[in-house]
């Protein structure tokens, strides 16, 4: 279990995820760096993705798009905001049309990733903001497996009845 | 900062006590309005230790409280749109959860 800790702040709407791997630096760095590595790990198994664009570089574009059990494509975009080889990538992250364009690049959460040796490993703290808890919302129900999918869609349901 | 096992036990708990439709139909229920157990407990064809039990998962996952009133006790729900907010937060760090699973296996494999 490669999790060491997280915290919510529900008021910035922001999450920070620490997980410590059995790897160096610069191994770990490649699974961002790489896109065939990256999407072995980006999208659910149910939801894998395909990078079709990768400019990994400041102010470089990043297009892909996960594809679902029956076929359909959910696009994302990336704009890469800051690299620094082999530690920190930062990178805005939103949803894209079917042209893989941005739908809105104002709607985008904001991502950085920093990696540095702990004890003979790696901890990766990822540190992600959102706009909005709408936009929260999206991102939740995109990146999930179908049973947390349908636990999300209970409690959108059972927040209505609770209006 | 919290260490170790902690990191997601609440996330667990929830997705865990919404995986139930008995749970789910108890939470719709009392977020309407306040219900004490026996009340709930008419609605299900099982006991009424059992509806109890359900209401205890849905207690430790906080999506409920209890309220003593007189010899009975009030189940209320407990889904407020920070509550919306943390919910959404724990459903986005199972996602990171899964991610780092998935990466500690590729550096495993390779």
């Amino acid at each position: 279990m490669p999790v060491v800790s997280s915290h919510k702040d529900v008021d910035t709407l922001t999450m920070t995820f620490v997980a410590e791997f059995e790897a160096s630096v610069e191994r770990v760095w490649q699974v961002w760096a790489d896109p065939r590595r990256l999407e072995r790990w980006w999208g659910p198994p149910t939801w894998p993705a395909t990078f079709e664009r990768f400019e990994f570089e400041p102010g470089g574009q990043v297009r892909y798009y996960m594809t679902g059990p029956d076929g359909e494509k959910a696009r994302g975009w990336w704009t890469i905001t800051a690299v620094e080889a082999p530690h920190r990538l930062e990178f805005d992250d939103g949803f894209a049309d079917e042209n893989a364009e941005p739908v809105d690049p104002k709607d985008a959460t904001h991502g950085v990733v920093t990696l540095e040796t702990a004890g003979g490993r790696t901890r990766m703290t990822t540190v992600s903001t959102f706009t909005s808890a709408e936009q929260l919302e999206r991102m939740a129900a995109m990146g999930m497996e179908e049973g947390m999918r349908e636990a999300q869609t209970q409690i959108d349901a059972l927040l209505v009845a609770g209006g | 900062m919290v260490v170790g096992g902690l990191a997601g036990t609440e996330a667990d708990r929830v997705f865990h006590a919404l995986a139930d439709a008995t749970r789910r139909d108890i939470l719709t229920k009392v977020i309407r309005s306040g219900k004490s157990v026996s009340e709930l407990a008419q609605h299900y064809p099982m006991s009424f230790a059992a509806v109890q039990k359900h209401v205890a998962v849905l207690e430790r996952a906080a999506l409920i409280s209890k309220v003593r009133r007189g010899r009975e006790q009030i189940v209320h729900g407990e889904v407020t749109a920070l509550r919306r907010v943390a919910l959404l937060l724990d459903a986005y760090e199972e996602i990171w959860r899964h991610r780092a699973d998935r990466i500690a296996d590729i550096l495993d494999q390779e």
